[in-house]
């Protein structure tokens, strides 16, 4: 292959990490935004912890290779992503500390005041964290300012502007509906029909920020729908995502928890790929020099390279998909605390 | 304030604190596969209550490691992008590998391992277990592969960046890059192979000095003697055979230094002067006077590490000018109180052995108090080696390389010194990330201070609890092989799995 196809293929295998990491991961973080609402005693919140025990760690392994791929086949985007968002990675990093310590260190000792403590850090750092990512995809949508060696010249309140803090709220309604379809999968009983109010409430939610970001974008941000015009069948995704959107309910009302969760899943992949879409062929924008922007051409590394790494992937992926459809079938069905759980 | 000096201290701090956890990972995952294995050799449910102790604490390890192995991969770009736009090409793929076939491989497995005994067969569990152990270990080879091609970088070129077809060059000066062209080259770097022979050392001496401390704890405390008495036997040999295979592989590990990094060999001994070299046993290396103060030394001693003849020369830091000279004092105090530690193990693990092979170690309560507290020596082993590692790669992120005459000598340019090429190295201070500033570091450190402090509390905490606790009886182990969990249930009415049981009823 040439170097401009793997560099496009390279871009779609990132496209696919982070939408992987998004669905699997979404719904952990979800499930810690929703800690201090639904689970109301000491069980239900070992339930709420359990439920995603097993699957978390495995789940954030995505965003590491989304990373540790993003360092090896664009080397320039990452390097200019990760020090031009400096402090917002330096409480990613402390988020998602405190959300893996907590459940760990939680189920240890069993004083009412150490349960409390690590439940407000579970949720603090899965809400801060999701945050984060969103305003991190908002900042992408609308661009940054970068010099001609691609290094970030603006400051942190370049980066808190009022769309990316919108579609950063939009990410915790979204991932927190997320979290709770998928709780509501693993409970039963009195606990899962509480989770229930909660699901239209984070559905009416989530609708809000989304139709408020949808016209956002529409007005506001115009590389958002630039690639439309080369390829129209990607209005598709668009039909594909309201739709997703519209089925929660209808599920939620029908008695099919699978099918909304598997919808709200069908949400995250389309606003991904649509994120996909409005930075072709960029990795970042410039906001000040259309010129200095960081290009999948100009960040890819060589093709050697991209051809190792498309091999070490090929090999891998498989791998990974056999352990991840094991881990989900060996722990499928309700939480059942023993005495191995959290 | 200084951005490299920052950005520096808050990397020292953070793969510090994480690497507190990886050793301890890999070394206590062998010593659980080991156990799960006899269980299913010998059914002796000993060995099982054993694993399952063993398998809480590496847990708690492991969730500690996870949590702060993120921050290092982070770190790469928020902190370095200077060196991740140089080695990106090389250093990312891997990266890239350990995260697809380490990180998966382990955090997948691992789910079956903590919370699988229940759910899964004895067999099935063993092999989860392995497959945990097997990605620890693969995560070790492919960090340990990175690490040490900014040591002995090999399989690759230094180009010039490509942008839209151009070579790039920014204020007339060009964007150099290292680019792959031999990919198992650059697995099998020069000092590759040794290295990660010596972090695995480094990380089996952790791990089985863990196991040693806690077993010996329980001794002295006569509790659950049986248990520490398997644990405490098992973990000696493996020890035992870990502290002479350091001594070994460390030798060798000198001379590949020696051969492509000689300022760092000659910082690491103290070694001012170009000639027949002492080895230093202890002192204080004094830059000014270039010569090491209160010195012990073995006369000849380097020459013969390096050369095996006590009296030929070894180049010294007189070769180097002084801004490419790493920092001595740093380098020769963390290369020997290694070296020491390394030394003080296997005089301890011998002893130990000779004891239990006259069968009275166990009655030897001195020195199951220093076992208790030996632990410290492997884990600060551990991290002074990596000191040394480091600090005694500067002033290079990436080390340029050097040559050699045919008769040995270093190849020095005009004024006697080594004169490195700029092009094909990459100096620590250009690696660092332009965009940040040091008061933003600054604050990053201090808040990864507090937090891998209170961390650091919080697992010493929650440890001493677990191993107070200490290991389930015997007799509250099922005696025979869970076949069907609802039949046994059924035929012995156990409600022990039961939550309403083991766990206080809930608090609302």
């Amino acid at each position: 292959m040439d170097w401009a196809t793997l560099a496009v293929v390279w871009f779609l295998l990132e496209g696919a990490l982070l939408m992987g990491y998004a669905i699997l991961d979404g719904f952990d973080l979800g499930v810690g935004i929703l800690h201090p609402f639904v689970p109301r005693t000491d069980q239900e919140r070992r339930i709420a912890i359990n439920a995603i025990g097993p699957v978390w760690d495995g789940n954030e392994v995505w965003l590491v290779t989304f990373g540790g791929a993003l360092f090896a086949a664009f080397p320039e985007a990452y390097a200019t992503v990760f020090s031009g968002f400096y402090t917002a990675f330096m409480l990613l990093l402390a988020a998602l500390i405190a959300r893996a310590v907590s459940m760990e260190f939680r189920s240890k000792v069993e004083g009412r005041g150490w349960r409390r403590f690590w439940d407000w850090l579970f949720f603090g750092g899965s809400a801060v964290a999701t945050l984060l990512f969103g305003v991190a995809v908002g900042n992408a949508m609308i661009g940054i300012p970068l010099d001609v060696a691609g290094n970030f010249t603006g400051t942190l309140f370049d980066q808190l502007k009022p769309y990316p803090v919108l579609v950063g709220l939009m990410t915790v309604a979204l991932f927190a509906m997320h979290g709770g379809l998928y709780l509501y999968l693993k409970t039963e009983g009195d606990f899962q029909e509480r989770l229930r109010d909660w699901l239209w409430r984070s559905w009416g939610i989530f609708l809000v920020f989304y139709m408020l970001t949808t016209m956002y974008t529409l007005a506001l941000v115009p590389r958002a729908t630039s690639n439309f015009e080369r390829w129209p069948w990607a209005a598709l995704f668009v039909v594909a995502g309201v739709l997703a959107v519209a089925n929660i309910p209808r599920c939620l009302h029908w008695g099919q928890p699978f099918q909304a969760f598997a919808s709200s899943g069908t949400v995250i992949a389309t606003l991904v790929m649509l994120f996909g879409l409005a930075l072709y062929p960029n990795l970042v924008t410039a906001s000040n020099d259309p010129a200095n922007s960081v290009t999948i051409f100009s960040a890819a590394s060589s093709p050697k390279t991209l051809t190792i790494m498309l091999i070490i992937a090929l090999i891998g992926m498989p791998f990974v998909l056999a352990y991840t459809s094991i881990i989900y079938w060996v722990f499928r069905g309700k939480v059942q605390l023993d005495e191995h759980s959290y | 304030m200084d951005l490299v000096f920052v950005s520096r201290l808050q990397f020292a701090l953070t793969i510090a604190f994480h690497y507190i956890f990886p050793p301890l990972t890999i070394g206590i995952s062998v010593v659980m596969v080991y156990l799960e294995v006899q269980h299913l050799r010998t059914g002796d449910m000993l060995f099982k209550t054993a694993a399952k102790f063993w398998t809480r604490i590496f847990a708690l390890n492991f969730a500690l490691g996870v949590a702060t192995g993120i921050v290092m991969e982070f770190q790469f770009g928020t902190n370095w992008a200077g060196y991740s736009r140089f080695v990106g090409d090389v250093f990312g793929s891997a990266l890239a590998a350990e995260g697809i076939f380490a990180f998966f491989l382990e955090s997948g497995f691992l789910a079956l391992l903590v919370f699988g005994w229940d759910r899964v067969s004895a067999r099935m569990h063993v092999f989860a277990t392995s497959m945990v152990c097997l990605g620890s270990i693969f995560s070790s080879i492919w960090i340990v592969v990175a690490n040490s091609w900014q040591q002995t970088p090999a399989g690759h070129h230094i180009v010039q960046m490509v942008r839209d077809g151009q070579p790039l060059s920014i204020d007339g000066e060009p964007v150099l890059r290292a680019e792959i062209v031999d990919f198992w080259a650059l697995v099998f770097n020069p000092s590759a192979v040794h290295r990660l022979i010596h972090v695995w050392i480094g990380a089996f001496l952790c791990g089985s000095f863990f196991v040693m401390s806690i077993s010996a704890w329980y001794l002295l405390k006569r509790q659950h003697e049986q248990f520490a008495k398997k644990s405490f036997s098992g973990a000696l040999i493996f020890a035992t055979l870990a502290s002479l295979a350091a001594v070994v592989s460390g030798h060798f590990q000198a001379n590949n230094v020696y051969q492509y990094q000689p300022a760092k060999l000659a910082a690491f001994e103290g070694h001012y002067e170009t000639g027949p070299g002492d080895m230093s046993l202890f002192g204080i290396p004094d830059n000014d006077a270039g010569r090491i103060r209160f010195n012990i030394a073995i006369p000849g001693g380097l020459s013969f590490l390096v050369h095996e003849s006590f009296d030929e020369p070894v180049a010294g830091l007189d070769r180097f000018r002084r801004e490419d000279r790493p920092p001595v004092v740093i380098t020769f105090a963390s290369y020997h109180i290694m070296i020491g530690l390394g030394m003080a193990f296997v005089g301890l693990t011998l002893l130990a052995s000779f004891l239990h092979w006259r069968g009275n170690l166990y009655q030897q309560r001195w020195l199951m108090w220093l076992f208790v507290f030996a632990v410290f020596g492997p884990l600060v082993a551990n991290q002074v080696g990596w000191v040394s590692a480091e600090v005694g790669r500067q002033p290079w992120i990436v080390h340029p390389p050097v040559e050699w005459t045919d008769n040995g000598d270093l190849v020095v340019g005009p004024e006697g010194v080594v004169v490195y090429d700029e092009n094909l190295g990459l100096r620590t201070s250009n690696a660092v990330s332009p965009s940040v500033s040091a008061s933003q570091v600054l604050a990053s450190l201090i808040g990864f201070s507090a937090i891998y402090l209170f961390l650091l509390v919080a697992w010493l905490f929650v440890l001493d609890r677990k191993i107070r606790h200490g290991p389930e009886p015997l007799d509250r182990a099922p005696e025979v092989e869970v076949i069907d969990k609802g039949l046994l249930r059924a035929v012995t009415g156990r409600v022990d799995h039961d939550i309403t049981s083991s766990y206080p009823p809930a608090e609302e």
